[in-house]
């Protein structure tokens, strides 16, 4: 840097470029971890003023190392399920060394389900009833869309239907499931067909309102379009329909998803279904020191997993949309 | 997961063992092992309270998997719950309050046949009374160096209910179920200090049980009476441990009374299942009994020697889940009354001595005597239909039988259980807090004795 003529303008688009990138981190990563460590150090200053019968209210530390209690907790657990297979095995060698006849098999795993299990059967309900509700859903507000006639036939029945609580539903389903879902040897669940259910019933109205919407409004140009080529309906669906209504479909859909995982956890609380609901009722009823940190662990791991599906339907709709330039949020 | 044992298979590769088993139908399994059970994989249900230990030790000590059973044990809502779960089949058995068999058989609530072969202890419940109402009632019990006499007796409450009654204010009191022991006991405590806990008038559509009722009881879950009591819906109630144990440590009421102080030594918790499952899986449904015998020794062995432990287990949170040390209170012999008032109660929890695990019928008979007594069976009923419906719930022989094979098994000594010409009757009694004596061979005597509370031969 001997020459100032040179090194000035190089030190100036350095300059220039620092600020630039200052510019683009700054909202993106600053400013949340901002908003975040302000949240937590509240959380811990109101925590410790909270003082309840189980004790003063967890702060982000004792959240944190309840955390760290379930972990420890599942691996217990995988190993007493080690444990138990492996108790089987020896039953099961002597039973046949008695009796080279004998029937043996193994069981499923009668421990308790872990944090994590619960976690993996409420992500597997609200999927279910996500997909279920979607399949209905979609063909629904395409059709509400494209028929004027269709949509008014309808639309008082789903308006109807949309404000209706959950809860609302449930013991209806829960009964009806019982009466209709009856094997000897059911592939599922019966309180996972429950669940599903009551989620899909819940997760149906935002998608039907929003494909509607997207299918009823779409640009008089494309309809032209679809017109000159004299496009078959099938193909006016395919290829003008739904491309144009896209974004539309999945506003929608995002707002289902979100409604269906709000659904889910109020029904496993009141059904007592196994998921994440049901973890948080059964910590409610044990009312240990330890119970509310671990319901907080709960909140916050269902907020972030809700949040985790969010940006999953926001990226399979990046793939799916035409438009790769929209502004999407 | 339907696909397990395949993929235990996989796992650890026996392969042959497993294939034979995906093979050989269930009729040549019958004619190889005729004693084998009829179901292996049982779910039984229970609700988050001290006495459900021994179903929690049968399955920690390996008691079911000794018997060739595999257990998940489910925690349960509420009594309700519970009950309706046995009789559509979701559950194979429960811990049942020992008047759910005998409510639903006579179609007291829901109808149908549950019946018991197994009564799973002692004793275990209390009544905790607020903060507030204790300061008042404190005023009238009796003292010694500046501790209350016990038993404290329900006459001590009276003044208290009287002036609540002066400002026009209800006196609410929690219970478990409508047929839960809870009831019953929290009634006879309340009846024998004068005051009148309503009565049920199922003939007249009125089952809320507060018919003239000076206190109002109503149903709470166990788990929730601690969060009721402190949010100031009810102003005590009366449940089994840990929940009046809870209420000391949290500061939020007094334990005034146990179930030990108004009936020394009663019958609790039972195991109930459908009749239909008793008569489907009778092999099964014994080797069940088997382990729960062996879980209630183990719990009762060399003085409660084991106790620490059971109280370590019982605070994981699939079980109970409480804190340690609040379930330790009352399991390991000590109760504690006001904060810092521990006295010694080393029969608090009782599971194996005193026969405790033997289904008497002279049990079932007190408790359909507090229920013509309260009201919910609307009629008389002649001393027979007493006797005939505790045998129809009670099922001794099947006790009998689990308790033969122990022995033959030398997992237990013969002397453990009562003699073999027993007639399901047990001593008559006056432990009881207001001195009466019950005979269960006299249920119409009985009942005339009491002086709040239906005769035999009234109507409401």
């Amino acid at each position: 840097m001997s020459n100032p003529a040179v090194a000035q303008p190089i030190h100036d688009t350095l300059k220039s470029g620092r600020r630039v990138a200052l510019k683009r981190w700054l909202p993106s990563v600053l400013l949340p971890m901002l908003g975040i460590l302000a949240f937590l150090l509240f959380w811990q200053l109101v925590a410790g003023s909270i003082d309840t019968s189980l004790g003063k209210f967890p702060g982000p530390a004792q959240v944190a190392s309840q955390f760290s209690g379930l972990i420890d907790e599942h691996q217990r657990e995988q190993k007493r399920a080690d444990a138990f297979f492996e108790r089987q095995e020896v039953r099961n060698v002597a039973k046949l060394a008695k009796d080279p006849d004998a029937k043996v098999r193994i069981r499923a795993y009668t421990g308790k389900p872990t944090f994590f299990k619960q976690i993996v059967t409420s992500l597997y309900t609200v999927l279910t009833g996500f997909v279920i509700a979607s399949l209905i859903a979609i063909p629904l507000g395409i059709v509400c869309g494209l028929s004027k006639a269709i949509y008014s036939a309808i639309n008082p029945l789903i308006q109807i239907f949309k404000p209706v609580s959950p809860l609302a539903w449930l013991p209806l389903v829960t009964i009806v499931v019982s009466a209709v879902y009856t094997s000897s040897d059911p592939m599922f669940a019966k309180s996972f067909v429950t669940s599903a259910v009551t989620v899909a019933l819940c997760c149906l109205w935002p998608t039907v309102i929003n494909t509607t919407v997207g299918v009823a409004n779409l640009d008089k140009d494309l309809q032209n379009v679809s017109r000159v080529l004299s496009l078959s309906p099938l193909s006016h669906v395919r290829h003008i329909v739904l491309p144009a209504a896209i974004p539309m479909i999945f506003t929608g859909l995002r707002l289902s998803l979100a409604t269906g995982w709000m659904v889910l956890i109020a029904a496993e609380m009141l059904a007592q279904n196994p998921g994440l609901g049901k973890f948080i009722w059964d910590e409610f009823q044990n009312g240990s020191s330890n119970s509310l940190g671990r319901i907080m662990v709960a909140v916050i791991v269902i907020g972030l997993l809700g949040f985790v599906l969010d940006r999953l339907m926001l990226m399979l709709q990046r793939y799916v949309s035409w438009d790769k330039n929209a502004d999407l949020r | 997961m339907p696909n397990t044992t395949a993929r235990r298979c996989l796992l650890h590769k026996t392969v042959l063992g497993c294939a034979a088993a995906l093979l050989l139908t269930p009729l040549s399994l019958q004619m190889a092992n005729a004693a084998a059970p009829e179901k292996d994989e049982l779910t039984l249900g229970f609700i988050k309270l001290t006495d459900m230990a021994p179903l929690a030790i049968a399955y920690e000590k390996g008691f079911f998997e000794d018997e060739g059973l595999y257990v998940t044990l489910q925690a349960q809502a509420n009594w309700k719950i519970l009950l309706d779960r046995v009789i559509t089949g979701e559950l194979d058995g429960a811990h049942m309050l020992a008047g759910q068999p005998l409510g639903a058989t006579i179609g007291y609530g829901t109808k149908a046949q549950v019946v018991t072969a197994f009564s799973m202890d002692l004793n275990g419940n209390g009544i905790t009374l607020s903060n507030t109402v204790w300061e008042e009632m404190k005023k009238h019990v009796p003292m010694e160096n500046g501790k209350p006499v016990h038993p404290i007796k329900a006459d001590a409450l009276k003044p208290v209910i009287e002036q609540y009654k002066a400002q026009g204010k209800p006196f609410n009191l929690g219970m478990v179920f409508p047929v839960s022991t809870h009831n019953y006991e929290l009634r006879y405590w309340l009846a024998a200090g004068g005051i009148n806990p309503g009565y049920y008038a199922p003939a007249r559509g009125d089952i809320t049980g507060t018919l003239n009722a000076d206190a109002l009881l109503s149903v709470t879950p166990p788990p929730q009476m601690p969060a009721t009591l402190e949010a100031g819906t009810i102003d005590g109630y009366s449940v089994g441990e840990p929940w009046n144990q809870a209420a000391v440590y949290k500061g939020i009421g007094v334990p005034v009374v146990t179930d030990y102080e108004i009936w020394k030594n009663n019958p609790e918790k039972v195991l109930g299942v459908s009749k239909a499952w008793a008569d489907a899986n009778p092999e099964t449904h014994k080797r069940l009994v088997k382990a729960l015998i062996r879980a209630g020794m183990w719990l009762d062995a060399n003085d409660n020697a084991n106790r620490l432990e059971a109280v370590q287990i019982l605070s994981r949170p699939e079980y109970v889940g409480a804190d340690a040390e609040v379930i330790a209170n009352s399991m390991t012999g000590t109760f504690e009354y006001e904060k810092g008032d521990k006295r010694a109660v080393p029969d608090f929890n009782v599971f194996f001595r005193y026969n405790a695990t033997y289904p008497y019928y002279s049990d079932a008979i007190w408790y359909l005597t507090q229920m013509r007594r309260w009201g919910q069976i609307s009629e008389a009923k002649p001393d027979s239909w007493y006797f005939d419906i505790a045998k129809q719930v009670y099922l001794p022989e099947v006790y009998q039988a689990a308790a033969a094979e122990l022995v033959a098994e030398g997992k237990a000594k013969a002397e453990d259980f009562p003699a073999a010409g027993e007639e399901g009757f047990r001593a008559p009694t006056s432990e009881f807090i207001d001195g009466l004596t019950y005979d269960g061979r006299t249920p119409n005597a009985y009942i005339n004795q009491f002086k709040i509370g239906l005769k035999p031969d009234s109507v409401l």
